[in-house]
């Protein structure tokens, strides 16, 4: 019989009432008295020197009350970079300063140059048209490999060239790897591109500023994953405001995918002009400015190669990638790239041999950073592809290649070549799984089907692993962290017996306030609905690092876990007094202690009442009330993996895709509740499958965005998917986080384009055409043409 | 967006009239010239509807031939004209989504003339015949090219007369995006001879294809068509498919298109 509640339950998501019903609150849906409206006024060239800015006829205007420029931040500091990455010459990265407002140049479409604050945004949009901006456009600099070639254009002058940085890991083991690749029995090579994407989670970003004048005090909303940082960042490093006078709050939050993690211009704007104007400023993006100012994901151009003996054993892995930063330094793009992607070059397998090479690039582009996955899928496509790629030149059968390399059971803990050791996993046990779920033996009958029919039908297999319950504190700020990644909750128990936790995780869709209930539910024994889960509120949460990096379960949980269990034994000190037993008789059990062996018990309501009406209490020795923080710093990363598997059919004729299915056999150690687990690896395939086929975001030479709408940015809907088969119940639990959780958000957008294009070019080569790649998203267009020449 | 006047006439005497303003344009269902005037791209100072205008809302049907108004919308011709001309009503309920289909109007698709647009290639895959306040326009006359048409700046169209064919089809390809055709064909068969209209694919706007209506008139088999390329020299390239993609598009769905009207 499954459970109704607790861990291992699924209870419907109790946020999705006000979310399907109209009653959430959205950033902007939040109207303060008094709110005036930023018009952001934002290059339309991609790189150009301003000459000069003209607002005194706009500020004329009715109902404009100033036009900002970058005049007015001169005391303020630049948008801050979150990591540093050091090269492999020991050097830092360059780091370019991130102006608010443009200072003497812009360096891509949608770089902020002024912004107007009207009565109306009609009034600011009227009198944005009166600003005069003079510009002279510049060089731009788009593809990367000419970014970086001798005597190109520069994209910060004050930086020796547009090379942020040239990282290798493992450095020592370069020439050895070198050296392997040399005497390899076979070596795979592949190219590919890792396609640039844009979130463009549903609900745009909002930024409310507010300011009260009697106690000097801030309040910014904002469409955040994580408003603790943002107060840290923005009040720390840009405009100087102490925490206890910054209040950040993140209410509902429609989306985020990583796009929502960072620290913007546009948060900075709103807090700071709301103090000069007296007033709250309200700024909401729109669809077509989120396509040029949030920060895009992935973008990166890779060599990977990949070295096996004669026994088909990998022996070495050598990648060469180019990492595309766009003009700036978003918060935390230095480490996509290195420590979330580099880290995870040796998948599910033993490759005693890997150096990963990346140059990080400036560019005339939006700003890159963090996307669902975030490192993690661009080294599990090129391993993925490669792999694929090796067992077709060696004739040999992709999942058997894959298996002769897997890491086996007995060998965990795991200590790769690169940095990182795996607690537990077993890749084959997924594997069977999925093979199973997607009757992979079966194929050959459908695909003879689809023959008769005109079609061509392919199968992918990819197995992935990722990193995920980010991170360990001391070993990310080793690595170039400039943050501790650590998680607290409070968990405060009322007189009555009802609950608030307060976590530092921020939910943006995952569905926190459902899971987190069921697990403290679990643990105590009382009803969920005597439990609230409050997050997004920094006057509210004494400290969070937010969601991301699948890491809310497994670090912001284990936080809650830990809170839980210190309010349970000072529960049961409480108990046994008021049962005049000794402490360590007393057990919990649905919601009421007991003394072990004997009848006599307690209801957690009226233990509760006791630690607030202290009438009869153990006051000399424990203090009244009942309320207990943890901070919860992780032991290691959790290592979630799975396979993945596609089968399709491709329109010879037109090379349009038709996604049959897609089977999922993922291992999230413990799962809280399966059903939003089974919606996040839904919606993760729904990206990754996104990606393959369909998401490009596309410059022309000038640094134009030609994909800048829905009309050409493909966005993904609900009928390009394909049925999806997603099993989680092969399961090794994390071995040192308390729930045995290793996190479920970023898988389906890591595991799925290597399993889609792998499906691809497997019903190619399966129909003679000898296709070996074709780069994402693979359009129907794309497709015609690898057929075609 | 700008500030503009409203008015609803409710003749076409009366729409002509106000159409004369400085600055006023017809607004159809609004699902092109809205989102331009909110980017604003696109200021009039008077927007002259068109759907409360008498006559100008209906389809009507007989002697071979299916008129439909000229601020009727997609949904209605979709649901409609079913019976009386069921290519037509199949291609109406293909474009854009429920929204779009139940706002947008004939009329101003076909004023519109977007390259990408399905209507046109079911006006001149049909021969159709475009009626305004002023005239009647022959489908072979009215489009000129993206974007261009024959009717002057003040002119209504009213409404737009399909001659019935035998067997038709529209066959389009998506533009994955917007889901406008990439390519789209009509193909229409009359007991004088085949016609095979063309959309999304030409920098020229919709266009026949006069060697697959000669090979189809002699033998309406999709089989006619294999020796037949099209030139790709002045197709459309862009982010989602080549000159080449779209010449060759042409082809597999004029094909389609034969196979699919019987
Ligand atoms: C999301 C989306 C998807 C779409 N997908 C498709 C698609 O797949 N296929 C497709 O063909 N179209 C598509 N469209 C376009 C849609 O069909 C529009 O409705 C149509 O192109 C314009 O019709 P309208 O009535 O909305 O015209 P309006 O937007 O009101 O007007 C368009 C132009 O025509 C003029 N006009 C309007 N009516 C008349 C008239 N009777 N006489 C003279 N001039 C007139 C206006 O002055 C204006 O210049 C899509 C639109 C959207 C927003």
């Amino acid at each position: 019989m499954p459970k109704d509640s607790g861990i291992g339950a699924s209870p419907k998501r109790r946020e999705d009432i006000r979310f399907l019903t109209g009653t959430g609150n959205y950033t902007d849906d939040i109207n303060i008295n008094g709110q005036t409206y930023a018009w952001f006024i934002r290059s339309d060239v991609a790189h150009g020197t301003i000459n000069s800015i003209d607002a005194s006829a706009a500020e004329a205007m009715e109902g404009v009350l100033k036009v900002f420029t970058s005049a007015d931040f001169a005391e303020a500091g630049g948008i801050p970079c979150g990591w540093e990455v050091t090269d492999r010459h020991g050097q830092p990265m360059q780091e370019p300063k991130h102006p608010i407002l443009a200072e003497g140049k812009v360096r891509h479409v949608g770089d902020p140059i002024a912004v107007v604050v009207a009565e109306t945004l009609e009034q600011a949009r009227d009198a944005a048209e009166a600003v005069e901006i003079d510009i002279d456009e510049l060089e731009a600099v788009i593809d990367m490999k000419a970014a970086v070639a001798e005597g190109a254009t520069k994209v910060h002058d004050d930086l020796t060239s547009n090379l942020c940085y040239d990282w290798g890991f493992v450095e020592e083991n370069r020439e050895a790897v070198d050296e392997a690749i040399k005497s390899a029995a076979h070596v795979t090579t592949l190219e590919l591109v890792n396609n640039r994407v844009v979130a463009n989670p549903m609900e745009p970003r909002v930024a409310v500023g507010d300011y009260n004048r009697a106690g000097d005090e801030h309040t910014l909303y904002t469409t955040s994953q994580n408003p603790h940082v943002i107060r840290l960042l923005m009040g720390a490093f840009v405009l100087s405001i102490p925490e206890h006078k910054l209040r950040v709050v993140a209410p509902d939050v429609g989306g985020g995918f990583g796009a929502k993690i960072y620290h913007y211009a546009e948060e900075a704007f709103v807090t700071y002009a709301a103090k000069v104007l007296n007033r709250p400023v309200k700024w909401t993006s729109s669809r077509s400015e989120a396509f040029i100012s949030d920060a895009h994901g992935r973008d990166h151009v890779t060599k990977i190669e990949l070295a096996m003996d004669e026994n088909h054993k990998f022996t070495a892995v050598r990648t060469d990638t180019y990492a595309n930063m766009g003009a700036y330094l978003s918060t935390f793009a230095p480490s996509v790239p290195t420590w979330l992607h580099g880290t995870l070059m040796a998948g599910n397998y033993i490759t005693p041999l890997i150096y990963v090479n990346v140059k990080a690039v400036f560019t005339n582009t939006v700003p890159v950073d963090a996307y669902r996955g975030a490192g993690r899928p661009e080294a599990t496509f090129q391993l993925e592809r490669v792999i694929d790629k090796a067992a077709r030149e060696l004739g040999m059968d992709p999942v058997e290649l894959r298996r002769k390399n897997f890491i086996q059971p007995d060998q965990f803990p795991y200590d790769t070549p690169v940095a990182v050791t795996y607690d537990t996993g077993n890749y084959d046990a997924t594997m069977d799984k999925a093979l199973e779920v997607a009757d992979y033996a079966g194929f050959e009958a459908r695909r003879a089907e689809s023959e008769a029919r005109g079609k061509l039908r392919g199968i992918g297999v990819a197995h992935y692993i990722e990193a995920c319950g980010i991170a360990p504190s001391n070993l990310v700020g080793q690595l170039g962290a400039r943050a501790g990644l650590y998680e607290s909750a409070t968990v405060r128990v009322n007189a009555t017996g009802s609950i608030s936790v307060f976590t530092g995780s921020h939910s943006h869709g995952q569905g926190h306030e459902t899971t987190f209930a069921q697990v403290v539910s679990e643990m105590i024994g009382v009803d969920a609905s005597q439990i609230d889960i409050v997050h997004g509120d920094t006057s509210k949460v004494p400290m969070g690092m937010g969601t991301y990096g699948s890491r809310s379960i497994a670090v912001g949980g284990s936080a809650m876990v830990r809170a839980t269990e210190k309010i349970i034994n000072k529960a049961k000190k409480i108990a046994a007094h008021l049962m005049e037993a000794s402490e360590a008789d007393i057990e919990l059990k649905d919601g009421a202690f007991s003394v072990a062996g004997t009848d006599k018990s307690v209801a957690w309501g009226d233990v509760t009442l006791a630690a607030y009406v202290p009438h009869n209490y153990p006051l000399e020795d424990i203090e009244p009330g009942l309320e207990e923080s943890a901070f919860y710093d992780p032991a290691n990363f959790t290592y979630p993996s799975g396979a993945y598997i596609c089968e399709l059919e491709v329109d010879p004729e037109t090379g349009v895709i038709d996604m049959l299915n897609f089977t999922a056999a993922d291992d999230f150690g413990n799962v809280i509740n399966p059903m939003i687990v089974e919606g996040q690896v839904h919606g993760g395939l729904a990206q990754g499958i996104g990606q393959a086929l369909m998401e490009a975001c596309i410059y022309d030479e000038n640094g134009q965005l030609l994909s800048g709408s829905f009309m050409d940015y493909t966005m993904p809907r609900a009928d390009d998917m394909p049925m999806m088969n997603v099993d989680h119940s092969c399961q090794t639990p994390c071995t040192h986080n308390p729930l045995g959780v290793k996190g479920c958000g970023e898988a389906g957008a890591i595991g799925s384009p290597p399993a889609v294009v792998n499906a691809v070019i497997d019903a190619l080569h399966r129909a003679g055409h000898k296709v070996e790649h074709i780069d994402m998203p693979v359009s129907p267009a794309r497709v015609w043409k690898a057929m075609h020449g | 967006m700008y500030n503009f006047e409203f008015v609803k006439p409710s003749t076409v005497e009366e729409a002509a009239a106000a159409l004369q303003g400085e600055g006023a344009q017809a607004l159809g269902g609004g699902q092109t010239l809205l989102p331009t005037m909110k980017q604003r791209l696109a200021s009039p100072e008077t927007l002259v509807s068109l759907t409360g205008v008498e006559g100008m809302v209906g389809i009507s049907a007989g002697d071979g031939t299916v008129t439909v108004g000229g601020a009727t919308t997609h949904a209605q011709v979709a649901s409609e004209a079913a019976s009386a001309y069921p290519a037509l009503a199949a291609l109406a309920g293909q474009i854009g989504d429920p929204a779009v289909r139940n706002r947008g109007t004939i009329g101003g698709s076909l004023a519109n003339n977007d390259p990408a647009a399905c209507y046109p290639s079911a006006a001149l895959g049909s021969g159709a015949s475009i009626s305004t306040n002023k005239r009647n326009i022959a489908a072979d006359d009215y489009f000129q090219g993206m974007f261009e048409t024959a009717l002057d700046e003040d002119e209504i169209v009213t409404s737009v007369s399909f001659p019935v064919p035998e067997a038709a089809s529209y066959q389009k390809f998506l533009q994955p995006a917007s889901r406008f055709a990439l390519t789209g064909v009509f193909v229409a068969k009359f007991p004088g001879g085949v016609r095979v209209a063309v959309t999304g694919a030409s920098n020229n706007g919709v266009f026949r294809w006069t060697e697959a209506e000669e090979a189809l008139s002699k033998e309406f088999r999709a089989d006619a068509l294999m020796d037949l390329r099209i030139n790709h020299l002045n197709m459309i390239s862009d982010l989602h498919g080549s000159q080449e993609y779209r010449a060759h598009l042409v082809g597999v769905m004029t094909r389609r298109a034969v196979d699919a009207a019987g």
